[in-house]
């Protein structure tokens, strides 16, 4: 809402308050000023000038040689260059020495050889949007009425020496969508009065329903429909203040009728709409549903298409109005229309909101509807316009109204103590400070013993509970003066719960380990949506995407990360070890919430420990990749529980991939992405894993139990396997653990080997193996008999040998 | 023959003294120490003394042997110090040479701000709500007063899977769980640090998927000026002690009063700088009285308990607290982003 600095006095004394001081009281009380702006933009030094003469210039087509009289002793020649310059004319001329906007200085010039003192002005040099200059001067300079006094600072006769206060409102201040409205805001934050605009109405003999009836059909849409008839109207431009006005609103003039409706809906917030009686094709109005497929051509000469979801206005056949959104062309206001039926109607909010968005709509009017009016002033808005068309379009109001009202209006008395007050803001308010509140407001109210009984006023809306007083009385307190307080009540520890902290460890110790937290999008389109999914699921697709790539959501982290990887490698950033942990979707049905399961992945790729100047390098394998992973089981205590198996998944090697198991169910994955996957994510070799976080993190796990130090000596033995290729560590790992029993306290492998020296076919794993008994020294005895058993496991269990 | 001794002891004195390393000295010591050394000679020919003057002689010949004993020690002890120290020379090394590189990652900067809210509300009794991001329209916005049609729903655009899911616009549905859970009975004293999703195109200030951080306190006797207190305390902890807030009136449905919430500025003092545009003061949060409409929606009685709630962008704070210029940065995990974030 756009709102002149000049035009608000009319409503409220502003003295001793400049527009910027305004705009920051009212921001303070609670609507956010968004500018303030001086409209002729540092223009001085224009007048007004009357064209005595006009004749060609002699060496330009296109240029007027005119003799201006700008009330300052001889007329002055000034050259101009505007297609519709007349003799005759009032115009505004910059004289020489005058600023235009954007500091452009007027000089005395000669041009082809002409001399021109100063400029003739069209409203665009001047400083005004070309949006807003109407449209029969768009082309040119503005020609003003024939009585403007010659000589006189033109810019304050179009009102360019005013302010105007962008005011940007929340979707309950629907209020100050009217000027009025906004005067009562600021006459409370002022603690000044309002003065309403007087209504002088001279009604003729007639009687308007002689002119028209009116029937509402779908009164839950249209509670309230009135009307007035003014005949013999002149059709013409509207006085230049009112168009000034109206620019200064960020509305185009553009004709007496139309400038005076939009008037009316910018001063009352009461949207109107002027039909041509003869037009109208009947003399009746009937306000129903339109049926589907009826179809209208609305003043934009757009046809539009109807369903029953709209409302129209009809002559009783045929529509000639979409309701409170645009009116037809078919009853126009055009420059020959002499009758005039001005309709001021109430129409309900969602029912205009649906017809904005079937035909992408937006008005001054709908707006308005939309947000909610006030229908108290519905009446005496549509009286005001009668009464300006009557003093500005030369018409005669013909008496009585036609008007269908069915509102059935409570007004909202809300009952509030004063302790509540005080109790919600923590404030210590007196009785006298709301009374007065509430007077500045111009709520009427009683007050006795601390209860204020308050009748809320119809233009707002927004006020209906206890909750909207307070707030009300709050913000014309003023939140400064608000204490700083900490609740009382019992005080009870906050803690993250268990998962929380385990994760910010997991997170921690990942980042220890060399990896770098990322977070990606949630949304991905539909080829990657279902790539490295754990669990397969039904896609989820948006209703409406803003775009394919942002269209589904993911089932995995994967493949943003990789994304994020490459992005990376085009940067030349070529090492890249990347986590993050979020949520994967799995849909459910399709009226199910999605199953939200946290996941945790990671990416490794490049080199993983370069120290070069010690001959150190180590590029990304497998195992550092499972590296990070076993000290994250270990961290969370798993490490004896989870279990690695190969496997074959989509998009990775089929050589280099694994499960990863925890107590028999697989929880996660971790392999070499498939070279296919890696040209098309432009990456080298490249590492994934992914997991379950949940699984891992809801894990039973004791706690830390204190076992003794050892006290006694342990016996080392080492043996070396010789078996069948395919034969995997782990198994044979598990198998010696099995077979060592008790005193078998660790194992660990210490060298690979496969070549020349072995059988084809063949590999040697080499284990060293630790025993110890925490309540004695073994004997070797001990120690060999127990080293046999698994010797002779490994052998039935696997065809082992001892390498030699 | 106690000249002979004497001059032996000088010689041998001398070459000692001239030894050079263990090997030359050892050779001084069979020298004159040997069995075959020139003093075990004279030794030898004692036999030729009278019985008086032997005992006075092989005093002398003991004296002269201690003699050269302990000045080949002496020797010897110099000369293994130096064989030590010139080892050590050997092995010196170029200490300005780099260490070892010890690979360290670090967290996300959104993250680091979400944490250091968490642990600044955990040290004030709160705990930390979580809930799904795909929510249905009754927790994003009817349980928060946004009935279907309020006016109020154009101010955000959603991402709706059916008509009744959609990704979450804000954290507070969360908010609408959690106060369902507790069957009306306080208190409620939580955050809820997440995910949400608008329609709005991906740029220097816009994301599709940002995070957020509300708070939610319900409770018998909860004042607006408890709310002022505690958001005074976080913006003392999170920006510095001598930071000030200011309430200004606004408008969230589920909030009555609402405000935003303006921190003076952690960059100027609030004289007035770029940061925050001249007005010494950076808005961060929106914030309000819970309104009774979501207390009694979520089963608490309007009459007995009221409540606070305030909500934050995490994305926004960084963006301040560091000074970064894009919010897209948070999104395409450029390494070098990433690892600008690596101390404390
Ligand atoms: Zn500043």
């Amino acid at each position: 809402m756009f709102v002149s600095y000049k035009w608000l006095q009319e409503y409220v004394d502003l003295a001793g308050i400049t527009a910027k001081e305004l705009a920051d009281r009212i921001t303070k009380s609670g609507i956010e000023v968004e500018s303030v702006e001086v409209l002729n933009k540092g223009a001085q030094g224009v007048v007004i000038g009357h064209v005595l003469e006009r004749g060609q210039h002699p060496n330009a087509d296109k240029l007027s040689k005119c003799l201006v009289d700008i009330g300052e002793g001889e007329p002055v020649q000034i050259i101009c260059g505007a297609p519709n310059v007349a003799k005759g004319q009032k115009v505004a001329v910059a004289k020489v020495g005058a600023v235009l906007p954007g500091n452009l200085k007027i000089k005395r010039a000669k041009l082809r050889g002409e001399e021109s003192n100063g400029m003739i002005c069209s409203l665009q040099e001047l400083g005004v949007e070309s949006k807003l200059v109407p449209k029969e001067y768009a082309d040119g300079i503005f020609v003003f009425p024939s009585d403007a006094p010659v000589g006189v600072d033109a810019l304050e006769l179009l009102n360019l020496d005013d302010e105007v206060l962008e005011l940007g409102l929340t979707p309950n201040r629907a209020d100050c969508l009217s000027m009025i409205g906004v005067a009562y805001e600021v006459a409370a934050i002022l603690g000044r009065s309002v003065k309403l605009p007087a209504v002088e109405l001279q009604e003729n003999s007639e009687n308007v329903h002689d002119y028209i009836s009116v029937r509402v059909d779908a009164p839950e849409d249209n509670p309230l429909y009135a009307g007035r008839i003014v005949k013999n109207v002149k059709i013409g431009p509207s006085p230049l203040w009112m168009q000034t006005r109206l620019m200064a609103a960020g509305i185009r003039p553009h004709n007496n009728v139309v400038d005076i409706t939009n008037y009316i809906l910018l001063e009352y917030g009461q949207p109107l709409h002027a039909f041509d009686y003869d037009r109208l094709g009947s003399k009746e109005i009937v306000v129903r549903r339109a049926k589907a497929g009826e179809t209208i051509v609305t003043l934009d000469d757009v046809e539009r298409t109807l369903t029953e979801e709209h409302l129209v206005i009809t002559n009783g056949k045929e529509p000639v109005a979409l309701a409170g959104v645009m009116g037809g062309a078919n009853s126009e206001v055009k420059n020959d229309t002499t009758t005039v039926f001005i309709e001021s109607a109430y129409f309900i909010s969602p029912v205009i909101r649906q017809a904005v968005k079937d035909h992408g709509l937006r008005s001054e009017s709908s707006t308005r509807f939309e947000k909610g009016i006030d229908p108290a002033r519905t009446k005496e808005a549509l009286d005001r316009a009668a009464a300006l068309m009557a003093e500005y379009a030369g018409g005669e109001v013909i008496g009585g109204v036609v008007e269908v009202n069915t509102l059935q209006r409570k007004d909202v008395v809300v009952t509030i103590t004063l302790d509540r007050i005080n109790n919600v803001l923590g404030t210590t308010i007196t009785k006298e400070e709301v009374a007065g509140i509430l007077t500045n407001l111009q709520f009427m109210f009683t007050e006795d013993n601390g209860t204020f009984t308050i009748t809320v006023p119809s233009r707002r809306r927004d006020i209906t509970i206890e909750e909207d007083i307070i707030e009300e009385v709050a913000r014309l307190y003023g939140y400064d003066n608000l204490p700083a307080t900490l609740p009382v009540g019992e005080a009870k520890p906050g803690k993250l719960t268990p998962y929380q902290a385990k994760r910010r460890h997991v997170r921690r110790y990942l980042e220890d380990a060399g990896l770098f937290q990322a977070i990606t999008y949630s949304l991905t389109n539909e080829a990657k949506a279902p790539m490295f999914a754990l669990e397969t699921a039904e896609s989820i697709r948006l209703a409406l995407p803003m775009s394919e790539e942002r269209s589904v959501l993911r089932q995995s982290l994967v493949p943003h990360l990789l994304e994020a990887a490459s992005y990376n490698r085009a940067r030349q950033v070529e090492n890249v070890a990347l986590y993050e942990i979020g949520s994967v979707y799995l849909a459910n049905g399709e009226h199910e919430l999605p199953n939200e399961k946290e996941r945790l992945a990671g990416v490794v790729t490049g080199v993983w420990h370069a120290h070069l100047w010690q001959g150190e390098k180590k590029a990304v394998d497998f195992y550092v990749a499972k590296g990070i992973l076993d000290g994250l089981f270990a961290l969370l205590g798993l490490e004896n529980r989870v279990e690695y198996k190969q496997a074959k998944r989509e998009h990775l090697h089929p050589g280099r991939t694994a499960d990863m198991l925890l107590d028999g169910k697989t929880i996660g994955f971790i392999g070499q992405l498939h070279p296919v996957v890696q040209k098309q994510f432009d990456l080298k070799e490249t590492y994934v894993f992914e997991l379950d976080l949940e699984a891992l993190l809801k894990a039973e796990v004791d706690d830390i139990r204190y076992t003794a130090i050892p006290r006694f000596p342990s016996i080392a033995r080492d043996i070396a396997l010789v078996v069948d290729e395919h034969v995997v560590a782990g198994e044979l790992q598990k198998a010696i653990i099995e077979a060592g029993g008790e005193l078998l306290k660790d194992v660990s492998i210490f060298d690979v080997y496969k070549g020349d020296r072995l059988p084809e076919g063949k590999k040697s794993i080499a284990f060293s193996l630790r025993y110890y008994d925490p309540e004695r020294t073994l004997t070797d005895e001990e120690v060999t008999n127990v080293h046999e058993q698994v010797i002779k496991a490994v052998e039935q269990q696997f065809g082992a040998t001892l390498r030699a | 023959m106690k000249e002979r001794l004497q001059q032996l002891q000088q010689e041998a004195l001398e070459k000692i003294e001239q030894a050079n390393d263990l090997k030359a000295l050892n050779d001084v010591r069979v020298a004159y120490l040997g069995k075959k050394g020139p003093i075990t000679e004279v030794l030898r020919g004692m036999g030729a003394l009278s019985p008086e003057e032997r005992p006075v002689m092989g005093a002398l010949v003991n004296e002269v042997r201690e003699v050269i004993q302990t000045a080949l020690e002496a020797k010897q002890a110099t000369l293994e110090q130096a064989e030590v120290e010139k080892k050590l020379a050997a092995e010196a090394i170029d200490v300005t040479l780099p260490g070892r590189p010890i690979r360290r990652g670090n967290h996300h900067p959104l993250t680091r701000v979400i944490e250091e809210i968490e642990d600044l509300f955990i040290g004030m009794g709160y705990t930390i709500a979580e809930g799904p991001e795909v929510e249905k329209d009754y927790y994003n916005f009817e349980a928060l007063n946004l009935p279907k049609g309020h006016p109020a729903r154009d101010m955000q655009d959603s991402f709706y899977i059916t008509e009744e899911i959609l990704l979450r616009t804000h954290t507070s549905p969360v908010q609408a769980r959690t106060m369902e859970k507790h069957q009306g009975r306080g208190p409620v004293k939580i955050i809820c640090p997440g995910k949400v999703y608008r329609r709005d195109n991906d740029d220097a200030t816009h994301s599709h998927q940002f995070t957020q951080i509300e708070g939610l306190v319900v409770d018998e006797h909860i004042r607006m000026s408890d709310l002022k207190g505690t958001l005074r305390e976080f913006a003392r902890k999170m920006f510095g002690e001598d930071r000030d807030i200011r309430f200004r009136p606004s408008f969230f449905p589920f909030t009555e009063p609402s405000v935003e919430v303006d921190v003076s500025c952690f960059n100027c003092g609030g004289h007035g700088c770029n940061v925050c545009k001249g007005t010494g003061w950076i808005e961060i949060l929106g914030a309000g009285m819970v309104h009774p409409n979501v207390l009694e929606m979520a089963g608490f009685d309007s009459k007995k308990y009221t409540g606070f709630a305030f909500g934050m962008g995490p994305e926004r704070i960084a963006m301040l607290k560091y000074g970064i210029d894009d919010i897209r940065h948070f999104y395409q995990n450029d390494v070098r982003f990433l690892q600008q974030f690596n101390r404390v």
